[in-house]
């Protein structure tokens, strides 16, 4: 079982080019142990800016720090960072055209047990709706590398969030099909009879997979989307992807609204329509308890997964 | 150029915020009015910037916090040449334009865009911090107004600063005592604004905002001031060079004139620039 988190893969790919290229600052509020960014901290304390527990100083110092030729990547949880400085986000860097990468940590359910005040099932439908602001949520520690590799070497704002707890590798050091703002294509007993596709993303694309896995042992054909590129989304690959399914689902961990599944059923109603499934958090205060636990109660795990498809084209 | 010279200048730029007001049918012209001065002394005494360097890594840098004195701001820009004024003056705010009611930063000139306000202070502290890692002569200027201050985000700035000891930073409050409601005492008192500021580290200084003089007199001794930032509470009068019929009116905070106004504020204009010239 892999023991690295998304937001620990972020920094040692942040330290690894930071040695060489100091421009790129860290900026935290009061956040760099929830970030795992206290090893960048330690390491290159004049590319570090503290700002306290001030979420829209900190987008707006950022986006200050962008305009005179920064490389500024903020961390905060990604429930503060996404609606607390939501309008430093709109208007200092979406607006003002800085380039500054929002990082929202602990994201999703990540904090399950801490409340609502803590989850951010809103931040993919609030971020999406800003002009000029791209969103991400990668599925493992290698994509999780690779995406900000990419993110280095361009000079947009984008909003990524990554969750708080390792997760088990989808990907290898030696095997990481990404391309930047393209879905990753999994597939799974495609010379069954009953195709399917899940569209998945972040923390999600995981139990997709195990899904899959467990759907083409009866007779499924089901190909799953790992679409860490939210906005833009990659409405190719999901029309392809769709063009003989009879069904399709959409996994995300985020409020029923505004979400992945709200693209996925806009981009198959528009281009391809069969039957959409959206499975998400429900409109309601998310019960209690570890992320597991909460996943398994709402069944956003690989058996749930699967049951759904089931229920929905026998 | 000479205190006199700008002071005239700062009475035309007037004339210029009122075309551009009356041809778009709206503006914040009482705002405009207090700012005029702050504006033309950093533009034409104090800043490293012009149309030439404004891509130059080390020119001094600029923030309208209180994005809805645009119309100043446009004036003051045209005139150092960033961009034509009667163009300016026939597109504001019309359909398409991109002379949008508040700072742009698809036009030259401006840096940040802004309007939503609180916005300015935070992220001219990014600027001040960044160039202070890179060792540029850059200073850099925020304008905020003083209804704008009981925004949260202005204190996370003022802490920031104070904490970061930004000494290439002067925050401007251009302290009119009204906004759109009323009286800034009625609307959420400031009275201890001067020590409050202070109090997160800053230097204070107090200034006549609608004198040249004494607002240069305040962005010089500013520049002697080392470790910590400083603020110039300018003292202004909100529609200051339009006379009796709109100086101190909250009522003007977004007003079109109408005719008989137009000609009054003109006339007082002229008169307060006659009476410059005769110092």
């Amino acid at each position: 079982m892999n023991k690295i988190p998304n937001r620990q893969a972020i920094c040692e790919t942040l330290m690894a080019h930071a040695k060489n290229d100091k421009d790129i600052i860290a900026l935290c509020s009061d956040s760099r142990g929830s970030a795992s960014m206290t090893p960048f901290f330690n390491e290159f304390p004049e590319q570090s800016v503290e700002v306290g527990i001030a979420e829209q100083n900190l987008v707006g110092i950022a986006a200050g720090m962008a305009h005179v030729g920064k490389k500024p990547y903020c961390f905060s949880p990604a429930c503060f960072i996404s609606t607390r400085s939501y309008e430093q986000a709109k208007v200092d860097v979406a607006y003002s055209n800085t380039n500054v990468k929002l990082i929202g940590i602990s994201g999703g359910i990540s904090y399950g047990e801490l409340g609502m005040s803590h989850h951010s099932a809103q931040d993919i439908a609030a971020m999406s709706a800003i002009p000029n602001m791209r969103v991400y949520l990668p599925s493992d520690r290698f994509q999780t590398a690779k995406l900000i590799e990419k993110l280095l070497e361009d000079d947009k704002p984008a909003y990524v969030r990554v969750g708080r707890n390792p997760v088990e590798d989808i990907y290898s050091e030696d095997n990481i099909p990404f391309e930047m703002d393209k879905a990753t294509v999994h597939k799974y007993g495609q010379n069954n009879e009953k195709k399917v596709v899940i569209v998945a993303c972040g923390e999600m694309v995981r139990p997709s997979i195990e899904a899959a896995k467990l759907l083409q042992e009866k007779n499924y054909a089901v190909t799953v989307l790992d679409m860490y590129c939210v906005k833009p989304f990659d409405s190719k690959a999901l029309i392809n992807a769709a063009a003989d399914a009879e069904l399709v689902v959409s996994v995300e961990e985020h409020a029923p609204f505004g979400g992945l599944g709200s693209v996925v059923a806009g981009v198959v109603s528009a281009n391809k329509p069969v039957k959409v499934i959206q499975l998400a958090l429900p409109d309601d205060h998310v019960i209690t308890g570890k992320s597991k636990a909460v996943f398994d109660y709402y069944g956003l795990n690989g058996e749930g997964i699967a049951n759904t498809v089931i229920n929905n084209l026998h | 150029m000479n205190y006199k010279d700008l002071s005239v200048k700062a009475m035309d730029l007037r004339k210029v915020v009122v075309e551009m007001i009356m041809k778009s049918g709206g503006g914040h012209i009482g705002g405009d009015f207090s700012v005029m001065e702050t504006l033309v002394d950093l533009y034409f005494n104090q800043m490293n910037i012009s149309p030439e360097n404004k891509d130059d890594p080390n020119r001094d840098y600029f923030i309208m916090s209180k994005g809805h004195s645009v119309e100043s701001y446009y004036a003051v820009l045209a005139a150092k040449g960033f961009f034509d004024t009667d163009e300016l003056i026939n597109t504001f705010s019309q359909f398409g334009s991109k002379f949008i009611g508040h700072p742009n930063n698809e036009i030259d000139g401006i840096e940040m865009n802004s309007g939503s306000l609180g916005h300015g202070l935070p992220v001219a502290v990014g600027m001040a911090i960044a160039c202070k890692k890179d060792n540029r002569p850059s200073r850099v200027y925020v304008v905020m107004g003083d209804g704008e201050v009981a925004e949260g985000s202005v204190w996370e700035g003022f802490m920031a600063a104070g904490h970061y000891k930004l000494d290439n930073l002067v925050a401007v409050v251009d302290r009119n005592k009204l906004q759109i409601s009323g009286t800034t005492e009625d609307v959420m008192t400031h009275e201890n604004l001067h020590a409050q500021i202070e109090s997160f580290g800053w230097n204070v200084i107090e200034a006549n905002g609608n004198s040249i003089e004494e607002m240069d007199n305040a962005f010089n001794q500013a520049k002697t001031v080392k470790g910590m930032p400083t603020c110039i509470i300018a003292n202004t009068i909100k529609g200051f060079g339009g006379g009796e019929v709109m100086e101190n009116k909250a009522s003007w905070h977004h007003h079109v004139p109408n005719e008989e106004e137009y000609k009054l504020i003109m006339q007082s204009l002229d008169a307060r620039k006659e009476a410059v010239a005769n110092e």
